[in-house]
């Protein structure tokens, strides 16, 4: 008999030598129980998040929880069906129409995660004669829509938009529509799309916008609805996907339009017809994160105040970081031993960080992917910072 | 003048070898996975300059069949003369 997992033998190798080398799996970093939106109970100590993309600490939101504590109470606990069958109760119609009003779209469906709002669109809206064009650093659920789909799969070199050019110019007499995939805010680097630079080529050559502000919405944008926003090019952005597990602090995602064909993906897309849809607990807590998300626009300028301060706090460490500020601070290291040593020091003195490795990186060098918060307050940012140098002293000498 | 597949071959040999980690022995029979350990992104990354050479796209779904240099070249070879499926 095969062995069934003979074709991971080099994953069980990288995986052996990165716990050898770590007094703990870096991967299964378990948190008894946050604390706040901001601390965490990791191994019985209290730490400091820096790796939880709960941007404006909505996680933790009093609102929040009383609503979901009191849906659950008279709806239950669970929908046990798909949106196209028992799944849809009125509540999932309220967060899409509130949704699309805060969105300013005509159209608005949710899934049950945001991975599924990207599977769920892209493979539905880009078929078999159609070409997508996708960012070179784009997400996994990117990625995994384009293999779910049939349309031709084309890359282009990351926030290129002269590159992209050039791909849809190869494609000229190519009859298919053309759909180009490009997210907000790059969430392993922190990166910001030229928005409006890919909207001019979109509209150059006839192509539909698809942009993935997971990790932008309600971050970017006077009223938080992303870079689009931000960027004034919102109209010609054909179809924005989302999360809920962000800023939002809950789960779920959403794909938005003007467009009125955004209605029949409701009858082709499989990861959207063939999944129970999501608790009505968390539909009510994501509506009352949306009202608090919009009623708090302070939350947003501390957020920008807070990750200016991370990131020049770590640059003025001479640690390797991006020069634009974003709420996403990327501190590049050497090699994977350098990265895993320095993730399990900061830990251990109490500040948990993503650590991400390549191929999951852009390049070949392993990333701590650092998300700040609205709710961090100055002190916990410099605490964190205090840290992180003791942390270089340490590891990098 | 137009692109062989023997002539692409040998254009990505040479591309390939401008970099100190492959080895210096590969052919147009190298395995891209196995004989030169790239990861996936590490092969999409290097079609990416291969591509802008001959100002062709290679469709992602085209890179799941690709083993060794040749079945690239040939790959390359098709685009750029239009016939490909």
């Amino acid at each position: 008999m095969t062995d069934i997992f003979a074709k991971y033998a080099g994953l069980k190798t990288a995986a052996a030598g990165l716990t050898a080398h770590s007094p703990r799996n870096p991967f299964g970093v378990v948190i008894d129980h946050p604390v706040s939106a901001t601390v965490g109970l990791i191994e019985g100590r209290e730490t400091l998040l820096f790796g939880t993309n709960n941007y404006l600490g909505l996680s933790q939101s009093t609102a929040a929880a009383e609503a979901a504590i009191g849906t659950v109470r008279r709806e239950g606990v669970g929908t046990t069906g798909s949106r196209i069958a028992n799944g849809t109760y009125a509540l999932h119609r309220k967060l899409e129409t509130r949704l699309a009003e805060v969105l300013r779209r005509r159209h608005c469906m949710i899934f049950s995660t945001g991975y599924q709002a990207n599977l769920g669109a892209i493979s539905a809206l880009a078929g078999k004669d159609d070409v997508l064009l996708l960012d070179a650093d784009s997400h996994a659920s990117i990625y995994d829509a384009s293999r779910l789909g049939y349309a031709q799969v084309i890359r282009f070199r990351h926030n290129d938009p002269a590159d992209l050019d050039r791909r849809l110019s190869r494609l000229k007499d190519h009859q298919g529509a053309k759909l180009i995939v490009v997210e907000g805010i790059y969430s392993m680097t922190g990166n910001v799309a030229p928005m409006r630079e890919f909207a001019e080529v979109k509209k150059k050559h006839g192509a539909y916008l698809l942009a993935d502000e997971a990790h932008s919405f309600g971050v970017l944008g006077e009223n938080g609805r992303g870079l689009a926003e931000r960027d004034g090019c919102e109209d010609d952005v054909d179809f924005v996907v989302g999360t809920f597990s962000k800023s939002l602090g809950t789960v779920g995602g959403y794909c938005a339009s003007n467009l009125d064909g955004l209605e029949l993906i409701r009858l082709c897309s499989r990861p959207y017809m063939f999944t129970a849809s999501l608790p009505p607990e968390i539909i009510a807590a994501t509506l009352a994160a949306l009202d608090e998300m919009i009623a708090r626009p302070e939350l947003r300028t501390q957020l920008y105040a807070n990750a200016k301060q991370l990131n020049h706090g770590l640059h003025a460490l001479g640690l390797k970081t991006s020069a634009h500020v974003s709420p996403v601070v990327a501190v590049t290291l050497d090699n994977v031993e350098q990265a895993l040593a320095f993730w399990n020091r900061l830990l251990e003195l109490g500040v948990y960080v993503n650590l991400s490795l390549p191929p999951a990186t852009p390049d070949e060098h392993p990333l701590l992917r650092c998300s700040v918060m609205a709710v961090h307050t100055p002190e916990e940012i410099d605490r964190a910072l205090g840290i992180f140098a003791q942390v270089k002293k340490d590891v990098l000498g | 003048m137009a692109d062989t597949v023997a002539s692409i071959a040998s254009m990505i040999i040479d591309k390939l070898l401008a970099n100190p980690k492959v080895p210096r022995d590969i052919t147009g029979e190298s395995k891209i996975v196995e004989d030169l350990a790239f990861d996936s992104l590490a092969v999409m990354n290097f079609v990416m300059e291969i591509e802008d050479e001959l100002d062709v796209s290679v469709p992602l779904d085209k890179l799941a069949d690709i083993r060794t240099i040749n079945d690239l070249a040939a790959c390359l070879a098709s685009l750029k003369a239009g016939t490909a499926s």
